[in-house]
């Protein structure tokens, strides 16, 4: 019964949004039938998954009234340490996958640790690092890709449950839980709302400000950490241009998803209805055949009337 | 059209009357906050306004400013009467108001700040800055001022940025200057000079309407004073032919309704819980010893800005001092933070309840248990079934008006959401609860039910600390009164002392 509850009152918060999913998979599914096939929604899963990582953790650090910029630049740098180390020095895959994710959350602890405890916007520190992640990429690389032969590390990113579910929908499914559950189940997820929604009244109700924003750009960090292990092992290399712009993509579905970019009002169900319709529009223009030129401009004015619309709705409210 | 500097201001005929504001009323959302008030200004005046806070001085000040626009009653400036719809006819009426917290542009320099929004221009139509120089240097020349005009704002002291709003206010060929509180945040030395300015002003014929609380001041250069009680003219009396005493008698006298009392025996034996001891904070606190016993009421009266918030922000730990101990139960306490405060059982319910207190888009329910989710949470487990007790347990106990414990907090009115907050920190079962204003704007039936949550604690033997301004109020509830007067406590006063011409006496320096 509490599921039914649950479900329904996802669709009662999401309603907007949900509506142009559907009706977005509804045109691109008229003018090619192809879209509908299972094989093809799962490539949109697939798709969607980095995006997705990336933008769960990115929730959190909006909700919390930040921004992390460096998701993209981190994401380039965890892949490529990861791929260097199983490709160049021989390591143990379980070794390089624990280097990269670790490259990822110290990354994201700096970034939290220094928006803990400055006076520096998240915005400045997080472009500074984004630049940083993305130079030490090209430095350990000198600018050319890695390439791993390896059947292992590229089943992570490539390979499938069962013979049909594919690995980064299976993480989707996993993060997805998990953000979930931090948001609305954990003391953590109640403080990142409150330091978000009034950071004055988290102040004087004794919130240890600093230990949430160090927490939710650490999270952060990994995850970007993770989402570039992902994608170095679909791409069976560690690439020092991988990511570029990602953290604009993530920055998107959550605003997608309904929550507030001046922090304190936001949900993760929103965010992965969001990352979904990035991940179909670019899919589905795919199919019709839309340049990738265009994609980006039909992406941009999406974000414009959705954004427009759900906060036209909650004004009318 | 030229820009006039002070030097410019014809000097007119003293005595004549500049404005009149005649039956003025003003009501907010049901509160009349003004009732026929009758107000005269003189050129070369300095009239002086006081009241208690919320008496209507700012309320008043306000509709001259074109702030707020009048119910009722009519304002005449120099014998025409006019209309003041917004803070641009105001200025076109010659009428300045320098507000407590200074309002000008802090990086923009000294000339540019005295211009800005009339910046002069050159025939090709850019910023004239050779003319901004020279113009703001004469007027810096003039009040005696060794400034540069090019001298960023931010990096003057309080008192010489409250010289530029003067001059800004002069330059705007003011008639008229209202001046709330200026001496709030000056020194002695700072007081004299601008008292030189304010003499400077009288003798071109300006007309100063100066609200302060501090009798001295009052006495050294107002030549009239209107006193306003609760929105009400009491009265206009020459400075020559007045004393504090009197003063005070007309500002205070408000009924002390006997429906809120503190209906248990005044404490006096019980065991020390709080002691402070020479508490001082460079500027704003000085010295302040007082104690609070088990059970017991201690009031803290004074006027805005004495002190009393700061003083229990220290002792919560949400700002450090220099000096001084705090003890809890006689061993001493260190509060870095406002956590090591809750754990010792020391909580703060700020006045501010919108800003510093609740999460105004989250539940009721969400406000009320943050401080205790350890009870509760464990990970990623919610105990539901704990958290939904005690929200309810909360909403019966201070009957807190609200449709459901999801309601966001937003949505209820002043007096349920100060019962919310208040809910929050009783969660924690505090032994010394510090309430900062706990019935500001809240209605008188929610004020009845806070002075009866507070009854009932003082009787299990928790102790509070209640800021109040209302006089009533401090006096009903309390069983010691500690008056601040700039930072320091002027006296205590028990309970056969209080009145609030005694506060007041306290409260203004006396």
């Amino acid at each position: 019964m509490s599921m039914v509850y649950g479900i329904r009152s996802f669709i009662r918060a999401n309603l907007g949004i949900l509506t142009g999913l559907v009706v977005l998979c509804v045109v691109i599914a008229v003018l090619n039938p192809n879209f509908l096939t299972t094989n093809n929604l799962l490539n949109v899963l697939r798709q969607t998954s980095t995006n997705l990582y990336l933008a769960l953790a990115m929730t959190m650090v909006i909700i919390l009234g930040g921004i992390d910029l460096s998701v993209g630049s981190v994401m380039a740098l965890s892949g490529v340490v990861t791929a260097m180390l199983i490709a160049l020095f021989g390591a143990p895959l379980l070794l390089a996958v624990a280097a990269g994710l670790l490259v990822g959350t110290l990354f994201g602890a700096l970034n939290g640790y220094v928006a803990a405890t400055t006076v520096i916007p998240p915005f400045i520190i997080t472009l500074a690092t984004l630049n940083i992640g993305r130079g030490a990429a090209y430095v350990l690389t000198d600018g050319q890709p890695v390439r791993v032969m390896s059947d292992a590390f590229n089943f992570i990113g490539s390979g499938y449950i069962g013979g049909v579910l594919p690995t980064p929908v299976l993480y989707s499914i996993i993060f997805v839980i998990l953000c979930y559950l931090i948001m609305n189940k954990t003391k953590m997820g109640r403080y990142i709302y409150a330091v978000g929604g009034n950071p004055e009244a988290a102040r004087f109700s004794g919130i240890n400000i600093r230990r949430v924003k160090f927490f939710a750009y650490t999270f952060s960090g990994f995850m970007a950490g993770f989402a570039g292990i992902v994608l170095a092992s679909r791409m069976f290399s560690g690439q020092p241009t991988a990511g570029v712009a990602a953290e604009l993509d993530a920055i998107a579905a959550v605003v997608l998803g309904g929550t507030s970019m001046t922090g304190g009002y936001g949900r993760i169900g929103g965010t992965v209805i969001g990352a979904l319709i990035i991940g179909v529009l670019s899919n589905g223009l795919n199919l019709i055949g839309v340049s990738s030129f265009w994609q980006y401009i039909v992406k941009g004015i999406v974000i414009l009337i959705a954004v427009y619309a759900d906060v036209f709705k909650r004004k009318t409210a | 059209m030229p820009i006039t500097l002070p030097s410019f201001i014809e000097v007119e005929r003293m005595g004549q009357t500049l404005l009149r504001m005649s039956g003025i009323s003003k009501r907010f959302a049901g509160v009349h906050a003004l009732k026929g008030v009758d107000f005269e200004l003189e050129s070369g005046e300095v009239h002086g306004l006081l009241g208690e806070n919320g008496a209507g001085k700012s309320t008043l000040m306000k509709i001259l400013a074109g702030i707020h626009p009048v119910d009722e009653g009519e304002i005449f400036i120099e014998g025409n009467k006019v209309s003041i719809n917004s803070v641009k006819d105001a200025q076109t009426h010659g009428i300045s108001i320098i507000h407590r917290e200074i309002s000008l542009v802090p990086h923009l320099s000294v000339a540019e700040n005295i211009f800005l929004g009339k910046e002069p221009v050159t025939k090709t139509g850019w910023i004239d800055w050779k003319k901004m120089r020279e113009e703001t240097r004469k007027a810096l020349q003039q009040f005696g001022l060794e400034l540069s005009p090019e001298m960023p704002v931010k990096k003057l002291t309080v008192a010489q940025q409250q010289m530029i709003e003067i001059i800004k206010a002069v330059s705007f060929r003011a008639k008229m200057i209202v001046m709330d509180e200026p001496t709030s945040s000056l020194t002695e030395k700072e007081v004299e000079f601008l008292f030189q300015i304010i003499g400077q002003l009288k003798e071109q014929g300006v007309g100063i309407v100066y609200i302060s609380h501090r009798m001295n001041e009052l006495f050294a250069i107002t030549d009239r004073i209107t006193i306003l009680r609760d929105g009400t003219l009491i009265g206009t009396v020459r400075t020559e032919e007045t004393t504090t005493d009197q003063l005070i008698s007309m500002m205070v006298g408000r009924e002390l309704t006997q429906y809120y009392i503190k209906d248990s025996a005044p404490v006096s034996g019980g065991e020390v819980v709080l002691s402070v001891r020479n508490l001082s904070k460079k500027g704003v606190l000085n010295d302040v010893s007082f104690e609070v016993r088990k059970g017991e009421i201690l009031g803290f009266a004074g006027l805005v800005g004495a002190g009393r918030s700061e003083l229990m922000k220290c002792i919560f730990g949400l700002d450090s001092f220099d000096k001084g101990e705090i003890r809890i139960d006689g061993r001493p306490l260190t509060v870095r933070t406002p956590n090591d405060a809750i754990k010792n059982g020391i909580v703060y319910v700020t006045e501010n309840r919108k800003e510093e207190g609740l999460f105004l888009i989250r539940s009721v329910q969400y406000n009320i248990t943050i401080k205790l989710l350890d009870q509760f949470i464990k990970w990623f487990r919610v105990n539901a079934r704990f958290e939904n007790q005690k929200t309810r347990q909360f909403i019966n106990e201070l009957s807190i008006k609200t449709p459901s414990p999801d309601q966001e907090v937003r949505n209820l009115s002043g007096g349920n959401q100060q019962k919310v907050l208040i809910s929050r920190w009783l969660a924690t079962n505090p032994r010394v609860l510090i309430l900062d204003e706990p019935t500001r704007g809240v209605d008188v039936g929610a004020k009845a039910e806070i002075y009866a949550i507070m009854n009932r604690l003082v009787k299990e033997g928790v102790s509070i600390i209640m800021i109040s301004s209302e006089l009533p109020e401090v006096i009903n509830m309390s069983d010691r009164i500690a008056v601040m007067y700039k930072g320091g406590i002027r006296t205590i006063l028990h309970r056969d002392e209080f009145s609030q011409e005694t506060i007041m006496h306290y409260a203004t320096g006396g």
